[in-house]
């Protein structure tokens, strides 16, 4: 079989590349076992963490989990519930029940009409993929201002970082508040400077993420131009 | 139905075939991922004369409903020769052959994807044939494996296309336009190179099973140089990551 190209610290695999024995070790994501081999079934990199080998793909759709945070863009309304585009294959369902106002059956349009952005989270998903969003909770809210980016959702736990480390630097940086939802929606709010720097940002890190560190991504345009916001 | 012309010679009094080529050598294939910024997923392969493009969009909710499965995601291929593809102008749209090679291809497809992790969902192939020269089928399902990698669906493995077929009484590696027209056997197959398996075979003409069986070996032959270079174009388009 065919063997990896090692890269400059992890291993870029394909679909069907043999990756290593798996013996002894458990198959995370992007990894199928077979026949005392671990296969790749994704293009990505490949990483070993807690005994545990996975793949961190270049590509991937978003598929929502119980408990992510997301950021929603009304795409359908009904008497009683609004239907969310959350950037996955299916939409979310948010029932008037788990809206943050007290609805009256029929006026689901006053409180948002198609096109507005919310900041909602997933209350749970089944096996058929049906998505039930929740905007009850801390924060949950319709986003009124501000600016939504999309980036690959690949790229989203690097933009926070450990604890959301880098997420507080780039806030620091731009002086902007940034919300990241899981589903590779980012929303900014600040000075027009800022949100500007932001943007650009992360438009860098869509493009070019895959071969850089955000890190590096944000010290070369802190060195460059800097919001002064 | 290929019935063989005798009085076309396609092999040479050397031994090789019209075009320069050994019995068991392929027409150089190049690759490359990504050349569609608007797709989730894309690749072209030029083939000999043949250019194909793929490009993958989805996985997405299937539509219209009647298609869904709830247990896995359906994969829609559209395969299409451009106007422009062949010396004569082909008429625009859908036709009985590129039905077929849509049909024969989705299914090749679907052994390889795990669309088991997207039930309910449609993950759509567009599958273009810019330059045909024989052999379309098997450069398209090459473009399209690539495509699906290049748009992160998980699979089992490369599916390759590849073809082998018999001209002149003798088994040769992937027929070109003379050879396909005036040969006597054609024998496209979509092979998995790391298992071994095969997830679509057609013959059109006749082979003896000593001829099927050296079509097969210059099949998998070929089949494990396509593939070297699938994982080629992909590390070349993404590689020296510091992720």
């Amino acid at each position: 079989m065919s063997q990896g190209q090692t890269g400059a610290e992890q291993r870029l695999v394909t679909p069907g590349m043999a990756v290593g024995p798996s013996t002894g070790k458990r198959a995370g994501s992007g990894i199928i076992a077979a026949e005392e081999q671990f296969i790749a079934t994704q293009l990505g990199w490949l990483k070993e963490r807690n005994n545990t080998v996975s793949i961190d793909p270049i590509h991937a759709a978003y598929m929502p989990r119980s408990g992510d945070l997301v950021v929603g863009i009304v795409a359908e309304v009904r008497n009683n519930l609004w239907f969310m585009d959350i950037n996955g294959s299916f939409q979310g369902l948010l029932p008037m029940s788990l809206a943050p106002w007290k609805v009256e059956f029929g006026a689901a349009r006053q409180h948002m009409d198609i096109g507005d952005v919310v900041l909602a989270r997933v209350q749970e998903v089944d096996e058929c993929h049906n998505v039930v969003l929740t905007m009850k909770g801390v924060g949950l809210r319709r986003l009124k201002q501000g600016s939504v980016e999309q980036l690959p959702v690949q790229h989203i736990d690097r933009v926070r970082g450990e604890n959301n480390a880098m997420l507080q630097r780039i806030r620091d940086a731009c002086d902007c508040r940034i919300m990241v939802g899981e589903n590779g929606r980012v929303w900014i709010d600040g000075s027009s400077s800022g949100v500007a720097w932001a943007r650009q940002m992360l438009h860098t890190v869509a493009t070019e993420g895959h071969t850089r560190s955000v890190e590096t991504i944000l010290q070369e345009m802190e060195n460059t131009t800097k919001g002064d916001a | 139905m290929m019935g063989g012309y005798g009085d076309v010679q396609l092999l040479r009094d050397d031994g090789k075939r019209l075009d320069g080529r050994a019995l068991d050598e392929m027409r150089p294939v190049q690759i490359e991922a990504g050349v569609l910024p608007a797709a989730d997923g894309s690749a072209m392969v030029t083939h000999g004369l043949n250019v194909a493009v793929a490009a993958v969009y989805g996985p997405m909710e299937a539509h219209p409903r009647k298609i869904q499965r709830q247990d896995r995601a359906v994969i829609d291929v559209r395969y299409n020769m451009a106007p422009f593809s062949t010396s004569d102008r082909i008429r625009p749209g859908f036709n009985r052959r590129s039905r077929e090679i849509s049909k024969v291809t989705a299914e090749a497809l679907e052994s390889v994807v795990l669309v088991e992790r997207y039930p309910r969902s449609k993950i759509r192939v567009e599958i273009e044939i810019l330059a045909a020269e024989a052999g379309t089928r098997c450069a398209g399902i090459t473009a399209a494996a690539v495509a699906l990698a290049d748009a992160g669906i998980p699979m089992r493995d490369l599916l390759v296309g590849v073809a082998s077929g018999k001209i002149e009484d003798t088994v040769v590696l992937d027929l070109d336009k003379a050879e396909d027209n005036y040969g006597q056997a054609d024998l496209p197959v979509g092979i998995l190179p790391n298992t071994g398996e095969i997830a679509f075979l057609q013959m059109d003409g006749d082979l003896s099973p000593e001829e099927y069986a050296l079509a097969m070996e210059y099949n998998f032959k070929a089949a494990r140089e396509i593939h070297d270079i699938m994982v080629e174009a992909l590390q070349k388009k993404y590689e020296g990551g510091e992720a």
